[in-house]
């Protein structure tokens, strides 16, 4: 910075400059300033503007000078020129000393400005913040309540260490400040300096004053009391500290109705905590809060429907108030829709998981939900989606009219969706079925070219829906064929021709026709093909044998996609055994598809019910999914109901209930679609269920182990449950749903089986299931008086197990086994006692698994995993540590959405990348990726370049640190390369480590 | 909470920056900028989350504001926020552009210390901020002054200062409506609202307190069972269904709740009592037939009649009628009875306008477009016809029946308080597809 100032004293010189640096191209402003700030004219007449353009060079010394001046204007002058230049970006530090000198002055504005600077520049020059203490601290005791606010409020934004010890004393006078002014200021001040040093705030008790100020006299120190509170109660998730009861809730409901409107806001998140007693509380508490719904200010109405949605769980249906409330909510949810765009906005999103939830209260709103012409882009988006939830019989005619309309409008996106939109009101409601198809019929004479393909993948759903209802469309639709240039249209086209091969005089023709640029199709469109071809050949078997056989060959013996060529062999291997079994599978009836599209699963759509208003019900996701740190991961639910004997887990009526019993297969929206497409090659799908259990020397030709899974297996295949092309695996949707999911006739053991077909994929004949290292000795004999344990670690079932064998080498009888841990890096403990039921006689060796979880007493260990453990017997105490594998705290959930993988790759620095080598692996990347996620290490997409296989894998540790890898694989070269992102980088070197462990087992 | 506060010029400069949390870097104003402002799409949502960083945006006219967070924020408060930060702005230096603001830059960073703090919204009524931030400096309070303006501002009538004397006690009700339609080229009314606003301008001295009252369908019904039978009857046809109705933050909601009266200490000067909507009988001002015919693939034939449909002895005004034409227009004939009409080839639509129209009268515009062949597949769209205007009633049937004011300490009662009543109704979207 010095460097700087001469450079700019030299230039001075030539007088040159009125050379506008600091609002680069904003010629409009110079111009006519330019002559005018040469004189420096301090006349009050003049704007503050000018202040952004005297930027002549050597502005630093000359602003030293000014600062230092001994009129009261000029110093004031300097000061604003000084913050115009902050705020442009420009580094002005090197005036910290001078900008200080000008605190302690009389002059309130001149003070908030200097204030403002040292906000900005204290923590890079934290030595001279120091000298700015004196006057902090003289403030806080100045009779002018504004200015003892004023000094609090910013020495608490200054993030010195230095200065926050100086802070505690004026702060612990100012939340017992006379005035209320000071005291809200001061309620703030705490939050503030939680953030900086949470300790230090514990330990001043300030966390107890706080909680004092709920029962002030003034609405709004409660109100910001409140906030406070609520933020630092995040970071501590069972601290307790908002404790919420019932005379605290009375006196937030009674600041409720006084308090500014953001401080209503405060007090309803808050409110929104808390679980009520019983379903009396639950009442009184609504009726507190519905007044509410009458305010200007659309946030405070929102967060009041959250109270009153989350509340209302807990009142019996039948009780008269119940129907009131839910009259109550509609009205103000519309109005809501005529504010300004951007609140419509977040409205919209809110409203869209409300009409998840509790279906009847806006059923018979649907009219507000048109779109308007003018409306914003993202407005529209959100009502066509509104609209196809609360479209019924009763109002179908209209939606329909409107949707027609819609798919006229300009917007691709816009069209699109209104277009899918039929689709859905066909499958959603049957009687409107032969009007959706005449719609699409005569949308696809438009030849508009993605109205076409859009209603081509909508028909398919229709058709899967209603088999046998509509093939006399199939001829229209054959006429487009050629225009069709988007996988999923081809897709879908090709599904339509396969299914109806028999209706469909040329199917073959047309078949052929797309098999010849088979090796550019998408693989979505390849397995279709491949599909659709063994369909025709089973119908019409004479004439269509040369054709099969070319597919076949093509997909198993040309394409590298495991998917393909895993279809491919089963298909080739069942014609060839069993055609007639073949015919049984592969045209086997399908189940019916879902009706309801693109929920939100239940626990998600309930969590998200509890952050109405918020970000998270904006994105739709969890607070986790976009917050970092602890803050928010809590996960929120919604209380069970209450009274009049229902049971607490049935909180609905209506098709809500039945979303909660059966979660229902969900049509992937369009944008999921294309993600999935985007997958590149192979998605490992998720299994949700227990990890698959191992089947080693399983090897792909052995007919008889496909055996009786086989059937359901193709059943499986071509049933599209989501409303998808028969059933590729790429899409995580038909086989990441739950079994229930499931068609009934197929029990969930063999669709467990499916899965791991699938993950075998590219590993043929290894060992599956979680990592797991041999038992090692880890408490000899010697040491512990005759008693041997041996142990490992395993994750088995999303269940950490510590699996030991105890033996008695000495000679009498042990009893009374007991287990203690202590303290470790991630929290494990036992979560039951040692089960060791008998006596161990001497020589005798005993098997035990103690099921551990992670909620124990945390402290870091070197090295990390480190966990020491005491067994007790009846002879005496023993000591031991072990080592576990890192692995076993991989969860199960550990898949990382893409989007948020690459902005979480970028948003990582560089400097918590570690790189590792793996030396004489002999996997290659796809075999190498399911082993890995037998460990829960998921494989988010994978790239080839240049013969070299990048694997991109996420995992996550019990305590929710996520760690990103990329795994380097190149043909023929035994050494791999691993780097991993972490935020927290301490971990990277034992997950290498596991990675090891995890390939070379 | 809110993380920072950035506001920006069209080409995307920073003009004000104000970061409020340590999670917030300087690199969050150029990632803004880079992603939305100078996106080359179209604004696709109004959050934008970029780097697990949520950014929330408004615009005003060219200048653009964003607020910034990493956390789980309220998304309504923060745009209710920005939305609010504008109109204290606006009160204190008018239009927000960027001369105004970099006029206004030292002042903007006081307001948005004293209204923001750690990223929590603070007492944002600019009646209260207008009493100690002032840009004058706050020169010889007394102590009394002092606390009075912190009192006021953490306190319950945090909007209204005590003390404020008028000569002449006057107040002005504007009942401000805009009536919605949509409807088909059938003449059927798909979908029509009014929402309504009732601006209060007051200048009474001390801190009077109000009573508004106005034909709302449940308390003329509830007065009805109580008083007498045929009172009700008559009163009944008058009143109107209200669907929802919000209020400034200066009426007690919990009386309104329990009673449905509207109660309250008003701010100073003019603001925004309350705001509603109706749905049910609604009077729509003015019903537009058209009548759209193809001859052929060069010519489009455009008949457009609009009917008044309100009392002869009022007049309509400022009326205009937009009609769509094709993009490959390439010429327009009009005939109009009425008012001018003008083909406006950059907004691609007939403009046609009428200055007054009394009640219960029609008039017509026929116009010949030519188009252009094309080889375009695709068919216009045919955007709806929408009309402006305005009329001295409101749509919705709304009537203030009373407003009044009591002030126990001072010597001056409801009578002799002037007021002053007006009814507009206005266009919103009013909108017939053809």
């Amino acid at each position: 910075m010095k460097a700087d100032v001469d450079v700019f004293a030299n230039v001075t010189q030539s007088k040159d400059g009125s050379k506008n640096r600091v609002w680069e191209g904003t010629k409009a402003i110079t111009a006519p300033c330019s002559p005018v700030t040469e004189n420096r004219q301090f006349g009050s007449k003049m704007t503050d503007s000018k202040y952004f353009t005297t930027t002549k060079k050597g502005e630093i010394f000359e602003l030293k000078a000014e600062l230092n001046s001994d009129k009261k204007e000029k110093k004031k002058e300097a000061v604003k020129k000084v913050i115009a230049s902050m705020t442009v970006g420009k580094d002005v530090s090197a005036l910290f000393p001078d900008v200080v000198n000008c605190m302690q002055t009389d002059n309130l504005e001149l003070k908030k400005l200097v204030y403002l600077y040292l906000m900005n520049y204290a923590k890079s020059q934290p030595d001279m913040a120091i000298m700015a203490v004196n006057t902090f601290v003289k403030d806080c005791e100045d009779p002018n309540p504004l200015i003892r606010a004023l000094a609090v409020r910013t020495m608490g934004c200054i993030r010195v260490d230095k200065i926050t010890e100086y802070l505690c004393e004026p702060l612990r006078k100012c939340l017992k400040d006379e005035d209320p002014y000071v005291r809200k200021t001061a309620a703030v001040c705490v939050a503030k300096l939680h953030d900086i040093n949470a300790q230090l705030v514990e330990d001043q008790g300030f966390l107890d004053t706080l909680k004092d100020l709920i029962s002030d006299s003034n609405p709004m120190v409660v109100a910001n009391a409140v906030a406070a509170l609520s933020e630092i109660a995040e970071s501590h998730p069972n601290s307790n500290l908002l404790d919420l009861n019932p005379q605290t809730i009375n006196k937030l409901l009674t600041a409720l109705n006084e308090c500014t409107e953001w401080g209503q806001i405060f007090i309803l998140d808050c409110l929104a905590n808390y679980t009520p007693r019983d379903d009396r509380e639950s009442q009184s508490i609504c009726e507190r809060v519905t007044p509410r719904l009458s305010h200007a200010n659309s946030a405070v109405v929102l967060s009041a429907v959250k109270v009153l949605m989350k509340f209302m769980e807990m009142l019996p249906k039948d009780l008269d108030y119940y129907g009131t409330l839910l009259k109550k909510l509609a009205p103000p949810l519309v109005t809501l829709l005529s504010a300004e765009p951007e609140l419509q906005y977040v409205a919209l999103r809110n409203i869209n998981l409300i009409v998840q939830r509790r279906p009847e209260i806006l059923k018979h709103e649907m009219k507000v939900f048109f779109v308007k012409y003018n409306d914003p882009i993202y407005v529209k988006l959100e009502k066509l989606d509104i609209m196809i939830r609360l479209a019924s019989q009763a109002n179908i005619a209209q939606v329909l009219a409107e949707l027609k309309e819609y798919a006229t409008e300009v917007d691709v996106d816009f069209v699109r969706k209104a277009v899918r939109a039929i689709g859905r009101c066909a499958i959603k409601v049957e009687q409107s079925a032969e009007r959706c198809v005449s719609t699409l019929l005569d949308l696809i004479q438009t030849k508009v070219n993605y109205v076409v393909q859009e209603a081509i993948v909508v028909i398919k759903d229709i058709f899967r829906k209603y088999p046998n209802k509509y093939e006399s469309v199939i001829a229209t639709l054959c006429e487009n064929l050629d225009s069709l240039d988007e996988p999923e249209a081809r897709a879908a086209m090709i599904w339509i021709v396969g299914e109806y091969a028999e209706r469909i005089d040329n199917a073959d023709e047309l078949l052929e026709s797309f098999l010849e640029g088979f090796h550019d199709e998408s693989t979505q469109v390849q397995l279709q093909l491949l599909t659709a071809i063994v369909k025709l050949f089973l119908k019409k078997p004479t004439e269509t044998q040369e054709l099969v056989q070319q597919v076949l060959s093509l997909a198993t013996q040309d394409s590298d996609n495991p998917d393909l060529r895993d279809r491919g062999y089963i298909y080739w291997r069942l014609l060839s055994t069993d055609p007639v079994a073949a015919k049984e599978v592969v045209l086997a009836e399908k189940p019916l598809i879902s009706e309801e599209t693109d929920l939100i699963e239940p626990t998600l759509l309930e969590e998200l019910i509890c952050h109405i208003g918020t970000l998270a019900s904006v994105y739709h996701k969890p607070p986790s999914a976009f917050v970092e740190g602890s803050r928010g991961v809590q996960h929120k639910r919604l209380p069970g109901s209450a009274g009049s004997g229902e049971s607490a887990d049935s909180p609905d009526t209506g098709s809500a209930a039945g979303v909660s019993e059966a979660p229902p297969a969900v049509i992937p929206s369009q944008g999921d679609l294309l993600g999935d497409l985007l997958n590149l090659d192979l998605t490992p799908p998720t299994t949700s269920g227990p990890p698959p259990a191992p089947s080693s020397g399983m090897q792909m030709g052995a007919m008889d182990l496909l055996g009786g899974g086989l059937d359901s297996l193709m059943g499986d295949e071509s049933e599209p449950l989501g409303g998808d092309l028969g059933g590729s695996p790429a899409m995580g949707a038909g086989f990441g749903a739950p079994p229930t999911a499931m068609p009934a006739s197929f029990p969930p053991p063999v669709s467990g089986g499916l899965d791991d077909l699938f993950d075998l994929g590219g590993s043929v004949g290894m060992p599956m299931g979680a990592y797991s290292p041999p038992k090692s000795i880890w408490l000899p004999a010697m040491k512990a008086k005759g008693l041997e344990i041996s142990g490992t670690f395993a994750r088995r079932a999303g269940v950490i197990q510590m699996e030991m064998t105890l033996t008695n080498k000495a000679m009498s009888i042990m009893t009374d086994f007991a287990i203690q841990f202590n303290r470790n890096s991630f929290g494990l403990a036992p979560a039951g006692p040692l089960q060791v039921l008998t006596p161990v006689g001497p020589n005798q060796s005993i098997e035990v698994a103690l099921p551990l979880s992670t909620v124990g007493p945390v402290m870091k260990m070197e090295p990390l995993t480190n966990l020491q453990v005491a067994v007790k017997n009846n002879i005496d105490v023993f000591y031991f540590s072990s080592q576990y594998p890192i692995s076993m705290l991989f969860v199960e959930d550990g898949k990382m959405e893409r989007q948020v993988f690459l902005a979480t790759w970028k948003d990582i620095p560089n400097d918590n990348e570690a790189q590792f080598q793996i030396k004489d692996c002999h996997l290659n990347s796809d075999a190498a990726s399911s082993k890995l996620q037998g460990s829960n290490v998921f494989t988010i997409a994978k790239r080839t370049v240049e013969g070299q296989d990048m694997l991109y894998q996420s995992m996550k540790l019990t305590n929710g640190i996520w760690v990103l890898a990329e795994l380097r694989v190149q043909a023929g070269n035994p050494n791999y390369t691993v780097s991993l992102k972490c935020r927290a980088p301490e971990v990277s070197q034992c997950v290498f480590q596991s990675y090891e462990a995890m390939l070379k087992n | 909470m809110i993380g920072g506060l950035f506001i920006y010029n069209h080409k995307g400069e920073v003009l004000i920056s104000r970061v409020y949390r340590d999670d917030i870097g300087r690199n969050a104003v150029d990632a803004f900028r880079v992603n939305v402002i100078h996106a080359r799409q179209q604004v696709r949502s109004p959050v934008t989350n970029i780097a697990r960083t949520s950014f929330f945006h408004v615009k005003r006219s060219n200048i653009w504001l964003a607020a910034v967070t990493k956390q789980n924020v309220n998304a309504a408060m923060v745009f209710e926020f920005l939305y609010k930060m504008c109109d204290v702005m606006t009160a204190y230096f008018g239009k927000i552009s960027e001369e105004n603001i970099k006029n206004n830059f030292v002042l903007i960073y006081e307001l948005l210390d004293e209204i923001l703090d750690f990223g929590y919204p603070q007492n944002s009524e600019t009646g209260a901020l207008k009493t100690f931030i002032t840009q004058q400096g706050i020169k010889g309070q007394t102590k009394e002054e002092q606390s009075q303006i912190t009192s006021q501002v953490t306190g319950q009538i945090g909007w209204r200062r005590e003390g404020i004397k008028y000569r002449r006690n006057e107040l002005f009700l504007d009942v401000l409506e805009s009536v919605n339609l949509l409807m088909s080229p059938q003449g059927q009314v798909l979908s029509a609202h009014v929402s309504g606003r009732v601006v209060m301008k007051s200048y009474l001295s001390g801190m009077p307190e109000c009573k508004f009252g106005m034909n709302d369908k449940i308390v003329i019904d509830k007065q009805g069972k109580g008083g007498a039978s045929d009172e009700a009857g008559k009163s009944g046809k008058q009143s109107i269904a209200i669907d929802d109705c919000t209020f400034h933050q200066c009426v007690r909601l919990s009386k309104f709740d329990s009673e449905r009266s509207i109660s309250f200490i008003p701010p100073d000067g003019e603001y925004e009592l309350m705001r509603y909507r109706t749905t049910k009988d609604i009077i729509l001002p003015f019903r537009v037939i058209p009548l759209v015919r193809e001859v052929g693939r060069t010519k489009l034939e455009v008949k457009v009649v609009i009917k008044s449909n309100f009392k002869p002895s009022l007049l309509a005004q400022k009326i205009e009628v937009r009609i769509p034409t094709p993009l490959n227009t390439s010429g327009v004939q009009v005939i109009c009875m009425k008012g001018k009409a003008k083909y406006k080839a950059s907004e691609n639509a007939i403009v046609w306008k009428i200055k007054r129209m009394a009640g219960m009268k029609e008039s017509q515009i026929s116009a010949e477009i030519e188009l252009l062949p094309t080889n375009d597949k695709k068919k216009w769209a045919r955007p709806p016809i929408s009309m402006n205007f305005e009329v001295p009633f409101a749509p919705s049937g709304l009537k203030v029946r009373y407003l009044k004011v009591f002030e126990s300490k001072l010597n001056y009662s409801d009578h002799d308080v002037i007021k002053w009543v007006r009814y507009i109704g206005r266009s919103g979207i009013y909108e017939t597809r053809c």
